[in-house]
């Protein structure tokens, strides 16, 4: 039996994914199925005067029309799932259908349903609605100054909550050698799915029970909501989320469209489909970011960091989305010091409400946030000491000997050596040349850059008693149920959610390992409430360390049980029988063995089973982690730029990264450079836009700018390997964290190409325009 | 992205086509559908009828005669890149097509098409401008020729009339000296140009010309530029000069920081080195 763990399988799940046998929402097709189309507001923020269905109702193949009048009542409204402890927060009541005020560009006001996708457009085009607009409010520092527009009569000052950690460190500050002020902009960010939202749902006439077919990271999460916001119990509700293309956050939340479409087929009694375009995406889905940050930084002349505070304001969008009060807060405010060991910190969120899309998780979710400003802060410090960027991180980082380490709010970071990291990294680049041959550069007018990010993050989202002391109203633990058939195949059911990160094959590798059976023998089930018992999703790169620790402790209950048997069947006493390689033999006596499969077919057949053991096989396990982990790494790119034009040219990127124990080192490979071009990406292309009225300047793949794979380098990866001791596979999480560390690696490093312009900041994405102008406003500095 | 919609015509003749344009205004012709359909399914363009007319003979091909290449409507952008007679006598419009989009839309998008739409950060039209093309158009009052300087009118307009058709492009056939460049800059979304520069050289560096697309409202030649390089020769002393030349006097709008006439600057500048490496 060959070695699977640690192995670069390739994935199982690419055999349909790649070939176009993939089964998404929309794929889906059902007798009598019905579509529906939103009728959304092109007005950021407007009084509803009135909603005029008359001709769309009269228009060929139209069901239904229905307005926020006809659900106000029947629906629930959209919650949010998370409310921060000592933050005050308030809740934005939040319609499927808004009804009498509108709060940004594409809020539904009614629904079409018809016969076909065409009609339901051509009739929702006919829907008239009068809105009387009123002013709208879009930046969330300009949204809490007296006087502003209100989004939500409601919430004072549009301040949704004001949430605060750490001491007051006003004496630190004052006695500092020196302090670093900066003010960042963490720019909106739209998260670009490669398949857009759907949701298809269907009422079962006999036994009053709904499915939903819904595009999901958590469609036990969408099930809870869902039940309370359509009044169905959750016995009489399934959500199955089949193949999800993405999600990068953008599908945790629960929207009004799925509750929509749902009350619709359950009141028609027909199926309804709703899909939602590329247009739509970017108008509806939620955004990620968004933050303004004034920071503050206090350290000694020779490079000791003794403090980090932040003021920040978070946009939150319209209404507080399902996971969206956590992300400015926990996920950032408590990781503010990042790698390194900061005696004193202190964060001041305000969760601001304006009149634009709703803000929330996006790949990295508040860490990504957390890393930029400490980096940012680092490199600026540095630069003001004058000391190595280098340097002042080797200073400061947190030192081996010191895990587990608890950072200034209480924070465990379970295992590390970040230094390791970072002196591996050095090694690859060669800094010292480097350094050299960028100052003869400069003397020819050529102008690189090199930027480090030495960075740490939370993930693995568990344990369930932190989820609830950090207000996240949900549990964090999850399940698994490998249920081993007659003849020694496999099906596993896990309560984690994968949409396209490669957990089928992953998970069947720790499956078949500790089994000793091929891993094509093993099915890994997901994304469906009727199928598994309970579980919290795919999100906060959770999925391995928590669904995965699941599956082990599962795994070994199985291996237990059929010991059992074996012992029975090798007639020694259970301690005499040692499993390998998927065969149980007697300790000592190896020619005496029974194989896992025909242990399995006794279980089944239970002729002969052992006092007190009962016939099958499976094994349960519903897991909470101890803590969260800590991936960490050291990252560092090197750019040039072009005077003449602003153009930045990324010429290395060196990704360090430690995520603990590796299950396949080709899907950890993938995770990192996938977040690696999201995290460049930030710092180099894109960034929603929005006008003073709201609209959406970015509102299509023509303005927005997603990454194209032409314009990166050849990454340039290493790893080293730090079990975390919080779970059994001593995994650390590797989805977020290319998306955390490279932004401010890249920003540094143009920041640092431009150090002799005199320039030390520019607000991301740093486009060729902007960048060309600040050269041209610093000339002098040359 | 769903249509509204509209009634489906196939054309089999360039009079049929005229005709059904005569039905009325909100006829649509469609030839590689990459600009027609997208703006249909965003519903930005609801056309009552849209008349196919890819199965039109007269449309295809392309022939050289009397110095001339003449390239029917339809042909598509990777025949355009490939077609060896245009490779041979009008290279520079095989480098433009060449950059245009990717595979999937230059296997469909054609030449008649792109310049029909005359979308501002269109590539073919720097090409056309440069070579001092004719449109070959077709409508009720029978065949007429515009000359490439006069066709592009505004953003999304052209002199094409609400009836006519555009039947084929008729490009004089470069000197055997001549050298050329399309040198583009995408956007990194869109993928269009932001600015384009088409530029050949030839008759023993008597003619030069350079045709800008992307920057301004509409595709424009820098005229001070070429005829400053007709003087001086095309030489790396002469270069900057004819670049700010033509960064002086481009028609761009809205350009407060200055870096449009920037990119102007610094992409003719460009263009031009790489036309002159090649000259030697
Ligand atoms: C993803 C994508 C990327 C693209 N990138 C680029 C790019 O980088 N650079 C670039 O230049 N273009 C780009 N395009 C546009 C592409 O080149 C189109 O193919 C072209 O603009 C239109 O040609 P078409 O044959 O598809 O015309 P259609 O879409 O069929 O028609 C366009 C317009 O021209 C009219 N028309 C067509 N033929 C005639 C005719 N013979 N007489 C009169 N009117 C006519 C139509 O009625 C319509 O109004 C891109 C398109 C897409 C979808």
């Amino acid at each position: 039996m060959p070695q699977v763990m640690g192995q670069a399988l390739k994935r199982h799940e690419d055999i349909r994914l790649i070939r176009g046998r993939g089964q998404y929402t929309d794929d889906m097709t059902l007798p009598g199925m019905v579509y529906a189309e939103m009728v959304r507001s092109p007005y950021a923020h407007a009084n509803i005067l009135s909603v005029d269905t008359q001709a769309a109702q009269a228009m060929p193949g139209v069901l239904a029309v229905f307005t926020g009048q006809d659900t106000k009542d029947e629906l629930g409204l959209i919650p949010t799932a998370w409310i921060p402890p000592n933050s005050d927060l308030k809740m934005t009541p939040h319609p499927a259908l808004a009804f009498d005020t509108v709060r940004y560009v594409g809020d539904a006001v009614a629904v079409v349903i018809a016969e076909t996708p065409y009609q339901a457009q051509d009739a929702a085009d006919q829907v008239q609605v009068q809105y009387q607009p009123l002013q709208a409010v879009v930046h969330p520092r300009e949204a809490v100054e007296d006087g502003r527009p209100q989004v939500h009569a409601e919430i004072d000052r549009n301040i949704a909550f004001h949430w605060t950690v750490g001491p007051d460190l006003d004496a630190v500050f004052q006695q500092a050698e020196v302090v670093v002020r900066h003010e960042f902009r963490q720019q909106r960010l739209i998260p670009n799915a490669m398949e857009p939202r759907a949701a298809l749902a269907q009422y079962n006439n006999a036994t009053d029970e709904l499915t939903v077919w819904v595009t999901t990271q958590n469609p036990h999460i969408h099930r809870f909501l869902l039940s309370g916001i359509l009044g169905i119990p959750e016995h009489k509700l399934r959500v199955v989320a089949i193949d999800v293309g993405g999600g990068f956050g953008s599908k945790i939340a629960c929207y009004p469209d799925e509750v929509v479409a749902s009350w619709a087929a359950r009141k028609l009694r027909r199926a309804v489909k709703w899909t939602e375009t590329r247009q739509e995406n970017f108008m509806i889905t939620s955004h990620g970011r968004d933050h303004v940050q004034e920071v503050e930084l206090a350290g000694t002349r020779d490079g000791q960091i003794q403090a980090i505070r932040v003021k920040a304001y978070s946009n939150l969008g319209a209404y507080l989305s399902t996971a969206a009060p956590g992300v400015p807060t926990i996920l950032f405010g408590l990781i503010i010091n990042g790698a390194y060991d900061i005696p004193h910190a202190s964060a001041d969120v305000y969760g601001v409400v304006t009149n634009t899309t709703p803000v929330d998780a996006y790949r990295g979710a508040g860490r990504p946030e957390a890393t930029y400003l400490i980096e940012r802060m680092v490199d600026l410090y540095a630069s003001q000491i004058q000391m190595d960027p280098v340097a002042v991180r080797e200073k400061n980082l947190v030192k081996a000997e010191a895990f587990p380490y608890t950072n200034p709010f209480g924070l465990q970071y379970d295992s590390g050596n970040y230094q390791g990291t970072l002196k591996i990294a050095l090694d690859m680049l060669d800094y010292p040349k480097l350094r050299e041959e960028q100052a003869a550069l400069r003397k020819d007018g050529k102008y690189i850059g090199i930027g480090w990010s030495t960075y740490v993050e939370m993930c693995g989202l568990g344990p369930s008693e932190v989820a609830g002391a950090v207000g996240f109203q949900g549990g964090l633990w999850e399940s698994a149920t490998v249920r081993v058939h007659p003849t020694g195949k496999v099906s596993v059911f896990t309560g984690a959610s994968p949409h396209g990160q490669g957990e089928e094959t992953t998970f069947a590798q720790i499956v078949g390992q500790e089994l000793g059976i091929p891993v094509e023998d093993i099915e890994i089930v997901h994304g469906d409430t009727a199928r598994i018992s309970m579980g919290w999703g795919t999100y906060g790169s959770r999925t391995t360390a928590v669904g995965g620790g699941a599956i082990h402790l599962a795994t070994q209950k199985v291996i237990e049980k059929a010991k059992k048997i074996a012992a029975h069947k090798l007639e020694v006493s259970e301690s005499d029988v040692v499993f390998e390689d998927g065969m149980f033999s007697v300790a000592g006596v190896p020619n005496r063995q029974v194989s896992f499969q025909a242990v399995t077919l006794d279980a089944y057949l239970a002729w002969s089973l052992p006092e007190g053991v009962e016939p099958a096989l499976e094994g349960t396990a519903f897991y909470d982690p101890k803590n969260f982990t800590y991936p960490f790494g050291a990252h560092v790119a090197v750019v040039s730029v072009d005077p003449d034009t602003g153009d930045i040219h990324l010429m290395r990127y060196i990704a360090v990264d430690d995520v603990g124990n590796i299950i396949n080192p080709m899907i950890v490979e993938g995770q990192i450079h996938g977040g690696l071009v999201q995290g460049i990406g930030q710092a180099l292309y894109e960034g929603a836009e929005y006008d003073t009225e709201g609209q959406l300047l970015t509102g299509s793949l023509l303005d927005y700018a997603v990454p194209k794979a032409r314009f990166f380098p050849r990454f340039e990866t290493a790893h080293t390997v730090t079990p975390s001791p919080h779970n059994p596979l001593g995994v650390k999480g590797v989805g977020e964290t290319g998306a955390i560390a490279s932004t401010p690696a890249i920003v540094n490093a143009v920041m640092d190409a431009l150090h002799p312009f005199g320039i030390q900041d520019l607000p991301m994405p740093l486009t060729p325009e902007k960048v060309w102008q600040a050269i041209q406003q610093n000339q002098g500095g040359r | 992205m769903l249509t509204a919609p509209f009634e489906f015509r196939r054309a089999s003749t360039v009079n049929e086509a005229a005709d059904w344009l005569q039905q009325g205004t909100e006829v649509k012709l469609l030839a590689g559908g990459h600009s027609l359909l997208p703006l249909m399914k965003l519903r930005l363009a609801a056309p009552a009828m849209v008349v196919d007319i890819s199965g039109i003979p007269e449309l295809h091909g392309v022939i050289a005669h009397d110095g001339v290449v003449t390239v029917g409507a339809m042909t598509r952008h990777v025949e355009v890149v490939k077609n060896p007679l245009i490779l041979a006598e009008a290279p520079l419009l095989s480098q433009t097509a060449a950059v245009i989009g990717d595979v999937q839309v230059r296997n469909r998008g054609t030449i008649g098409g792109s310049l029909c739409h005359a979308d501002t950060a269109a590539d073919l039209p720097a090409a056309v401008l440069a070579l001092d093309a004719q449109m070959v158009v077709s409508g009720p009052d029978g065949v007429r020729k515009i000359p490439a300087s006069e066709f592009f009118v505004a953003p999304f307009v052209t002199a094409l009339g609400p009836q006519e058709l555009l039947v084929a492009v008729e490009v004089p056939s470069m000197p055997s000296d001549a050298v050329s460049t399309y040198l583009k800059r995408p956007h990194p979304a869109s993928g269009y140009p932001v600015i384009g520069v088409a530029c050949w050289v030839g008759y023993g560096g008597a003619t030069v010309r350079l045709a800008i697309t992307g920057i301004g409202p509409t595709v424009f030649r820098a005229a001070e530029a070429e005829a400053y390089l007709a003087a001086h020769g095309l030489n790396s002393s002469s270069i900057g000069e004819a670049a700010r030349l033509a960064a002086v006097h481009a028609p761009v709008e809205d350009d407060i920081t200055g870096y449009k006439r920037q990119l102007v600057s610094v992409y003719v500048s460009r263009a031009l080195q790489h036309t002159a490496k090649g000259k030697n």
